[in-house]
């Protein structure tokens, strides 16, 4: 059988990377595997549970059933690229650090990238907005009231 | 602290002293981070110290930081800093400079499984009582170098301070090449509680920083160089055969190996993608013997009856008289299971979120043949696991394609559908009241009867627990037992009643059981605590106040008394409603009672959670708000058991194969949460993780009824109540 592979650049966390992956190979095994990052997670690959969310140009991405060939010329954001130049915390991540809004933990990459993308869209949600804006993340280990008091903490400080 | 004491102790302290031997090194050093260790895999194996001795449980390593080393698992509940607190305090050194080292075979105790709520309870005991051994060997070390008496000298901060002169020294400094060692005393002392800094408090957890920041910290993040990445089909069904597979699997581009042993196949590619297109290759052209081997089920209740037998209760007398009943229901972790297993010159070395590495060496002993010191499985955090999930059963399903491909790190992860299909769930319940009233509404008469299936088919030494060994070439034989086993937990109601009856049936059921978070407890106190609030509602009483005169013990009616003052002005308007649910986990663990708000929406055939409360006494609270997160937690997981969730089958298959086909609850329905605690330091520690699922489920349950109506005895309650 022929290996038959594509190759796309990928501008990640504002580096630019030349991928050779295959046509189909969804978005999240690039990151994780060949540029190692850990923040987007294997959770369904159905685009069910938003594990493995990163933003592309802003919006959230279910990069576990994105094509990594369809991500050529964006800026792909993870959970690791939020975080300022300095190291420095982003404000989200900072207010679930505060609200210590995770159990094991699996889930808060998309928690998070969901949030962000709710924020950066409207800087204060109302309680429902914020629960519509995290309808596609699942938790298991039942953090989800933590994780809307986190929201809530960032909207009203902006 | 009495002087009697302080005396004996300093000879102790003193006598023990002769055991600091010149140990030639320290520890292997890694660069030192707080909370979990770096990655646990580069810590070389050691010659592990019985668990009576200090070095089995902390090592001060050559910076003199502090290392804890502990036989169980990062499960999310906050194992790590809980430890760090109670060694820190009894060090009194921060939390955040103490190192954990999480259960392995080649670092740690055997402390069995981390199930159960016991690690607050014993392991991190243990650690308190090593810690304040090493203080007291340091002291006493320092003595003797100072020639002064050891109350001239406190240990602060990770140094040892001479009172007199206000001088500091390193642990590295006075230890020198030492490192410590020695019996823990029985009669060791304590840090009196009343001097406590950090335990009790809301510490924040170590691992948390790491986590929003996406930085590796999970087994599915460990890389290894060359690592071989791993899938496995599974059966389309219980007892499926394969009879053949594609063989041009094997040339598809990355294909390294495809492995068959009997109806065991996995693939092992170059990259995981390549090991993800040669599995569905393998799916699509891969063929299996079956049968229909799944029952049709309409009612759990009539299925386990059915299989059961009758309880023969007769109930013309009893005031009042119900039945119950739950699904199967999954652990559904997040993260489907993942391992990475090496073999290599009869060594192999797994990295595993198993619930307890010891129990599965053994296993993956008796599954491979190797001795178990040619074995080392090292813990690693994984997806939250709430039970036995398909950590185990991965781990060996890594470690038969390792032996198959030696040399080369290979790492597995299952896909959603596997851990959907595979997972042993929950066992179905079913559950029979019966009860009396005398005229001012106390309980003279109390049946109960639960039909179940085992609740822990964890390993346990035998491979047959390891689903895979089932379907070798030369099967390993899988005994399920014949006991409830931890169906019966809580089914004893913790309330005065005279002359309770309790009686169990056993079921084989159709479906894979195992421990799933509080076993039994939670359909037992779903159905104590539906049936309490009836019986409430006949006596003509509050439902609290009907339980608080039902209880003697004062910590129930505190934390009954305690949940009434929260909620009694709650408003509730039209269509909604507030139910209760209480018991004490295990009759012997935390005291939790549980209220819950919410809406009912019978036209729209919608249920909106809106707020829970608990109120815990878990005993000493070690960490305050991580016992709120396991508390708020449990009940968000126990409201999702409860509304939605129910595991489906067909005669052919598992169909809960995903999200859309075994529904969550989502952000839509997820109530306000609202914890308040009873902190009672001069007890022992209770552990609290698993107290909150049995109370939630009736509070929801009990809160339906307010709210519309309608009693639902048969789960989940969305199926049963539009």
């Amino acid at each position: 059988m022929q290996s038959t592979k594509s190759t796309t650049q990928l501008t990640v966390n504002g580096k630019k990377n030349s991928i050779d992956h295959h046509p189909e190979e969804p978005l999240l095994y690039v990151l994780r595997n060949q540029l190692g990052i850990n923040g987007p997670k294997y959770g369904c690959g159905l685009g069910q549970c938003g594990a493995c969310m990163v933003l592309v140009d802003g919006q959230p991405a279910l990069s576990c059933i994105v094509p990594a060939g369809s991500a050529s010329g964006k800026e792909i954001t993870t959970l690791a690229g939020l975080q300022n130049k300095d190291g420095s915390l982003h404000p989200v991540q900072q207010a679930f650090l505060e609200e210590q809004a995770a159990q094991c933990g699996y889930c808060t990459n998309g928690m998070i990238i969901s949030s962000v993308a709710l924020l950066n869209q409207n800087p204060q949600p109302s309680d429902a907005e914020i629960r519509q804006g995290l309808q596609t993340n699942l938790c298991r280990c039942g953090t989800q009231s933590r994780v809307i008091r986190a929201v809530k903490k960032v909207g009203k400080e902006i | 602290m009495p002087s009697i004491n302080r005396r004996h102790f300093i000879q102790t302290a003193a006598g023990l002293s002769i055991g600091f031997t010149l140990f030639g090194c320290f520890p292997q050093q890694e660069k030192t981070v707080a909370g979990t260790a770096p990655t646990p895999s580069t810590l070389p194996p050691r010659n592990i110290p019985d668990g009576s001795q200090i070095d089995a449980w902390l090592q001060i390593l050559e910076d003199g930081s502090i290392r804890v080393l502990t036989g169980k698992m990062e499960l999310g509940q906050g194992l790590t800093v809980a430890m760090q607190q109670v060694a820190g305090e009894e060090l009194n050194t921060p939390p955040e400079k103490i190192q954990i080292v999480l259960a392995d075979t080649g670092l740690t105790q055997n402390e069995g499984y981390t199930a159960g709520s016991r690690a607050m309870e014993r392991s991190a005991m243990q650690v308190r009582r090593a810690a304040a051994a090493a203080k007291a060997m340091l002291v006493s070390l320092a003595a003797e170098q100072w020639e002064l008496s050891t109350d001239q000298i406190q240990v602060q901060d990770g140094q040892v301070i001479r009172l007199d002169k206000n001088e500091k020294i390193s642990f590295r400094e006075l230890l020198a090449d030492r490192q410590i060692e020695g019996t823990i005393p029985e009669d060791l002392v304590l840090k009196p509680k009343e001097d406590y800094e950090w335990v009790g408090q809301p510490i924040p957890h170590p691992d948390m920083e790491k986590i929003v920041r996406g930085e590796a910290l999970y087994v599915q993040d460990l890389r290894f160089p060359e690592m071989i990445h791993a899938r496995v089909l599974k059966p389309k069904v219980y007892g499926a055969k394969l009879t053949s597979w594609p063989e041009e699997t094997q040339q598809m581009p990355g294909v390294v190996k495809v492995v068959q042993n009997g109806s065991f196949l996995g693939v092992l590619a170059e990259e995981e993608f390549q090991a993800i297109q040669a599995l569905k290759t393998l799916g699509e052209g891969s063929e299996w013997e079956t049968s229909r081997p799944l029952p049709k089920v309409e009612s759990w209740a009539d299925y386990m009856e059915e299989a059961g037998g009758p309880s023969g209760l007769n109930t013309n007398k009893a005031t009042h008289a119900a039945v119950y009943a739950k699904p199967y229901t999954m652990h559904g972790s997040i993260g489907p299971s993942c391992a990475i297993a090496r073999y290599e010159e009869g060594q192999l070395h797994i990295w595993s979120h198993t619930q307890g590495v010891y129990p599965l060496r053994s296993s993956i002993s008796d599954l491979t043949g190797l001795a178990e010191e040619n074995i080392r499985i090292s813990g690693v955090r994984g997806s939250g696991c709430y039970g036995h999930n398909g950590a185990d059963d991965v781990a060996a399903d890594a470690a038969l394609l390792a032996m198959a491909y030696p040399g080369q790190h290979i790492r597995l992860q299952w896909q959603r559908e596997n851990e959907h299909q595979w997972e042993p769930y929950g066992s179905a319940m079913r559950m029979e009241l019966s009860a009396s009233l005398t005229g001012d509404g106390k309980i003279s008469s109390w049946d109960y009867h639960l039909w179940s299936d085992g609740h822990s088919t964890r390993p346990r030494g035998n491979a047959g627990n390891l689903v895979s060994a089932r379907y070798l070439e030369e099967a390993f034989e899988f005994n399920p037992g014949s006991r409830v086993g931890g169906g019966t937990r809580n089914s004893e109601p913790y309330y005065d009643i005279p002359g309770a009856r309790i009686q169990d049936h056993y079921v084989k059921g159709p479906l894979r059981v195992s421990a799933l978070r509080s076993l039994g407890a939670y359909a037992n106190i779903f159905a104590i605590e539906s049936f309490i609030e009836e019986l409430s509602e006949k006596a003509g009483k509050d439902p609290l106040d009907f339980r608080i005169e039902h209880s003697s013990d004062e910590r129930s009616v505190a934390v009954l008394q305690k949940l009434k003052e929260l909620t009694q002005n709650e408003p509730s308007t039209e269509g909604e409603g507030i139910g209760f649910g209480f018991s004490r986990y295990k009759n012997t663990a935390s005291y939790c009672a549980v209220a819950a708000k919410l809406r009912v929406d019978l036209s729209a055939k919608k249920i909106t959670p809106i707020k829970m409360w608990a109120v815990i006494d878990a005993g000493e609270t070690i960490n305050t708000d991580g016992l709120k997160n396991q508390t708020e937690g449990g009940m968000i997981q126990a409201a999702s058991w409860t509304l939605k969730e129910e595991v489906k089958f067909e005669a052919e298959q598992v169909i809960s194969k995903d999200w859309a086909g075994y529904p969550i609850l989502r952000h839509d329905a997820i109530p306000e949460t609202e914890v308040h605690i009873i902190n009672r330091p001069e007890l022992p520690p209770l552990g609290g993780g698993e107290a909150a699922q049995g109370p939630a489920a009736a509070a929801v349950a009990n809160a339906v009824y307010a709210a519309c109506g309608k009693r639902v005895r048969e789960l989940p309650v969305e199926a049963h109540v539009f």
